[in-house]
C-alpha cells in the first residue's frame, strides 16, 4: 500500500476541481435539449473521435485488460484489434449515414423510425439496464484500485467520484461529458504510458521481456496472438480462432461499437457527416495504439513482479495479490511522487470517463426513449431538459446501488462479457438487418430482438445451472468461461437474425417511401467526389485497416 | 466546436498539463536533493524531472495555441 506525498494530492485534487469547473463553465451553452443531449451537434471531428474512444476507455479497461493480459498473455489484445477495430471502420463507412442522415437522437430512436414504438422499448429498456450496470462495474473497478494501492476506504471512493461525474454531467450534459471526455483521455495516455516505457527498460526491451516470461512461465504461450488459437487447449483462454474471429470480431464487437449508444452518441453529436464519419476513424487510430497502456502493462507485470498474481477467489482465501491488482502494482513499482498521483489522476479520469459516458447516454434514452414516448408526449424543450438533469442524478444512484451488487461477483471482466452477449449481440442483428435489408419488417425487428435477448439469458442460464452444458453452448468441453461468452453471443446473434428474416417473411413489408434515410438501397448518400483524397474518410479507413493487418502479422 | 465565444478544451487541457508539469517537475527536483527512503524500481532514471519537463512543454504550447484571447 501506498502513501501519497503532498504533490500527489494536489494533483488529484486539481483534476476534481478542472473537471466540475468545466462543468460549471459550459452550463453557459446548454440551454435546449439538443445541447443537452447531443451536445448541439457541433462537435469536430477530433474532439468526437477522441471522445468516442474515451467513453470506452474506463477504468474497467484498464485495470481489467490489464489483468487479462497478465492471465492470457497478449490474446487479450484482440479485444482492442480484431474486437474493435473492424467494426469502427464499418460503423463510419456503412452505419454512420443512417444514424447522421436519419437525424436520430439515439439507437432506440433509430429503431422507432425503422421498426416501431415496440422494439425501440424494448431497446431502450434493455440498454438502461446495461448502461446502469456498466457505470456500476466501472465505479467498483475504480474504487478497487484505490482501495489496493492507497488503502482508501471504497464507499468513500464511490461516493466522491459519482458526486463529481453528476455534477458535471447535470451541469454541462453531453457536452461537459465530451469534454472532459477529451480532457481525461489525454490524461490516461500521461498518466499510464510512463508504465509501459519504464517497464520495457528494465525487461530489456521486448525480447528480454518475452524472455523473462518463458523462462518464468515455462511451456506456456502469453506472447503470440494467434499461432495459439488453432485449438481450447493450446492457449491460456480455453478458445479457438472461431470463437475470437465470429463470436468476438463479428457480433461482440460490431455489437458494441455500432449499436451501443455510448459510443454512437458522441459520432452523432459531430458537426456535419464527414466529421461524423471520421471520428470513428481518428477513434480506431488511437483504438491500435491503447494495448501499449493496458495490454502491455499486464504482460510486464508477468515478467518483472516477483509475486506470481492468482484468481479473485483465490486471493481472497490466501491474502495474495489478484490479477486485478497487476496495474496499481507496476504504478507502485515505477512512479515515485507526483507520478504516482498522475497515475491514480489517469486511473480515476478512466473511471469518470467510462461512467460519465454511461449516464449521459443513459439519460439520453431515458428522456427520450422511454419518458418522452411512454409517459409525457408532448411538454416544453425545457421540461426535457429538466427531466434529463434529474434522470442524470437518477442513474448515478442506481450506478451505486449496481456497485455494491457488482462487488457479489468473483470475475469482473466476465460479468461485463455476459451483459454484452444478452444485450449487445442481438441489438447488433436488429439494426444491421434494418439498415442493410429493406424487406425487413417491425414484426420481425421486434421479435427478433425479444428472441435474441431472451436466447442469450437462457444459455447463460442453463450454464449456470448445469456446468456440463458448456460443451454444447461453446461446442467443446475444453471451452472455458471467455469461451462461452463469445458462442453465447454468436448464438444470440445468429436466432435474432433468423427471427428476424423468418417473421419479416410472414408479415407486409413496408412500403419504400417509408424507409427513405434508413435503410440502404433506399436512401441518397452524399456525394464526397468533390473532395480530394486525403480528405474523404475512406482513404483513411483504408490506412488504419491496413495497420491493423501488419500489427496482427507482426504478432502472430 | 463552432461557437466563438467558448473557449477551447484544448485550454484546458494545456493549463491543467501546465501546472502538473510544474508539480511533478518540482517533486523530481526534491527527490534529487533528498532522495526516498524507499525508492522505486529504476528512481536512477529521474522518471518525474524528464515526464515533468514534457508536461510543461505540452502544456505551454496547448495554452498559447488555443489561447481565448487570440480568438
Amino acid at each position: 500500500m501506498l502513501a501519497l506525498t503532498p504533490v500527489d494530492l494536489a494533483i488529484i485534487v486539481l483534476y476534481f476541481v478542472a473537471v466540475v469547473g468545466i462543468g460549471f463553465y459550459l452550463k453557459r451553452f446548454t440551454k435546449t435539449g439538443e445541447d443537452f443531449f447531443l451536445a448541439g451537434r457541433e462537435m469536430t471531428a477530433w474532439i468526437a473521435g477522441l471522445s468516442f474512444l474515451a467513453a470506452n476507455l474506463g477504468s474497467l479497461e484498464l485495470m481489467g485488460w490489464a489483468a487479462a493480459s497478465y492471465q492470457y498473455g497478449i490474446l487479450a489484445a484482440h479485444w482492442y484489434w480484431i474486437g474493435a477495430i473492424p467494426a469502427m471502420l464499418f460503423l463510419a463507412i456503412v452505419m454512420i449515414p443512417f444514424y447522421y442522415i436519419s437525424k436520430t437522437h439515439s439507437v432506440p430512436g433509430y429503431l422507432k423510425l425503422r421498426f416501431g414504438e415496440p422494439a425501440r422499448v424494448l431497446a431502450a429498456v434493455s440498454f438502461g439496464l446495461m448502461t446502469v450496470f456498466m457505470s456500476g462495474i466501472n465505479m467498483y473497478a475504480m474504487a478497487k484500485v484505490l482501495q489496493v494501492v492507497l488503502g482508501w476506504d471504497i464507499n468513500f471512493s464511490i461516493w466522491v467520484s459519482s458526486v463529481t461525474v453528476a455534477a458535471y454531467v447535470v451541469l454541462g450534459g453531453l457536452l461537459s461529458a465530451i469534454f472532459n471526455e477529451v480532457l481525461q483521455f489525454v490524461l490516461i495516455w500521461l498518466g499510464a504510458l510512463l508504465i509501459s516505457i519504464i517497464g520495457l527498460v528494465e525487461a530489456g526491451g521486448w525480447s528480454g521481456m518475452v524472455a523473462r516470461i518463458h523462462e518464468r512461465f515455462p511451456g506456456q504461450d502469453y506472447t503470440h496472438l494467434w499461432s495459439g488459437l488453432g485449438h481450447f487447449s493450446d492457449n491460456p483462454m480455453g478458445i479457438n480462432w472461431i470463437g475470437i474471429v465470429f463470436g468476438l470480431g463479428l457480433v461482440i464487437s460490431f455489437g458494441y461499437w455500432t449499436t451501443d449508444f455510448l459510443v454512437v452518441q458522441r459520432v452523432i453529436a459531430a458537426k456535419d457527416l464527414r466529421s461524423a464519419k471520421l471520428a470513428p476513424i481518428i477513434g480506431a487510430a488511437f483504438k491500435m495504439a491503447v494495448p501499449f497502456i493496458v495490454i502491455l502493462p499486464g504482460l510486464l507485470g508477468l515478467a518483472v513482479l516477483p509475486e506470481k498474481l492468482v484468481g479473485e477467489t483465490q486471493a481472497l482465501a490466501t491474502g495474495a495479490h489478484s490479477y486485478n491488482d497487476v496495474l496499481p502494482l507496476m504504478l507502485a513499482r515505477y512512479c515515485g511522487p507526483g507520478l504516482l498521483g498522475l497515475g491514480i489522476t489517469a486511473l480515476v479520469a478512466g473511471f469518470m470517463s467510462g461512467m460519465a459516458g454511461n449516464v449521459s447516454a443513459f439519460t439520453t434514452v431515458w428522456t427520450y426513449d422511454i419518458y418522452r414516448a411512454l409517459i409525457r408526449k408532448t411538454a416544453t424543450d425545457e421540461h426535457y431538459v429538466l427531466v434529463g438533469r434529474w434522470c442524470t442524478v437518477l442513474g448515478v444512484a442506481a450506478s451505486i446501488g449496481t456497485a455494491y451488487l457488482v462487488m457479489q461477483f468473483a470475475s469482473i471482466m466476465d460479468y461485463v462479457q455476459a451483459l454484452f452477449s444478452f444485450f449487445i449481440a442481438p441489438l447488433f442483428g436488429t439494426v444491421v438487418l434494418g439498415m442493410l435489408w429493406k424487406r425487413a419488417t417491425g414484426a420481425g425487428g421486434f421479435w427478433g430482438l425479444l428472441a435474441g435477448t431472451g436466447s442469450s439469458i437462457g444459455l447463460w442460464l442453463w450454464v449456470k445451472m448445469d456446468p456440463a452444458a458448456l460443451r454444447y453452448v461453446a461446442l467443446s468441453a475444453g471451452a472455458k468461461d471467455m469461451a462461452e461468452n463469445m458462442y453465447r453471443a454468436l448464438w444470440s446473434w445468429m436466432v435474432c437474425m433468423t427471427v428476424t428474416v423468418v417473421v419479416s417473411y410472414m408479415t407486409r413489408p413496408q412500403p419504400e417511401s417509408e424507409l427513405v434515410g434508413l435503410v440502404y438501397g433506399c436512401t441518397e448518400l452524399p456525394s464526397e467526389g468533390h473532395l480530394q483524397l486525403y480528405q474523404r474518410p475512406i482513404f483513411w479507413a483504408g490506412v488504419v485497416a491496413l495497420v491493423f493487418v501488419i500489427l496482427q502479422i507482426i504478432f502472430w | 466546436m463552432h461557437r466563438s465565444d467558448m473557449i477551447s478544451i484544448w485550454f484546458f487541457i494545456g493549463a491543467l498539463l501546465l501546472v502538473y508539469g510544474l508539480l511533478i517537475l518540482g517533486a523530481g527536483l526534491h527527490d534529487l536533493v533528498a532522495p526516498a527512503k524507499h525508492p522505486v524500481v529504476l528512481a536512477s532514471l529521474h522518471a518525474n524531472i524528464w515526464w515533468g519537463g514534457l508536461l510543461i512543454a505540452l502544456g505551454v504550447i496547448y495554452t498559447v495555441k488555443f489561447s481565448p484571447k487570440k480568438s
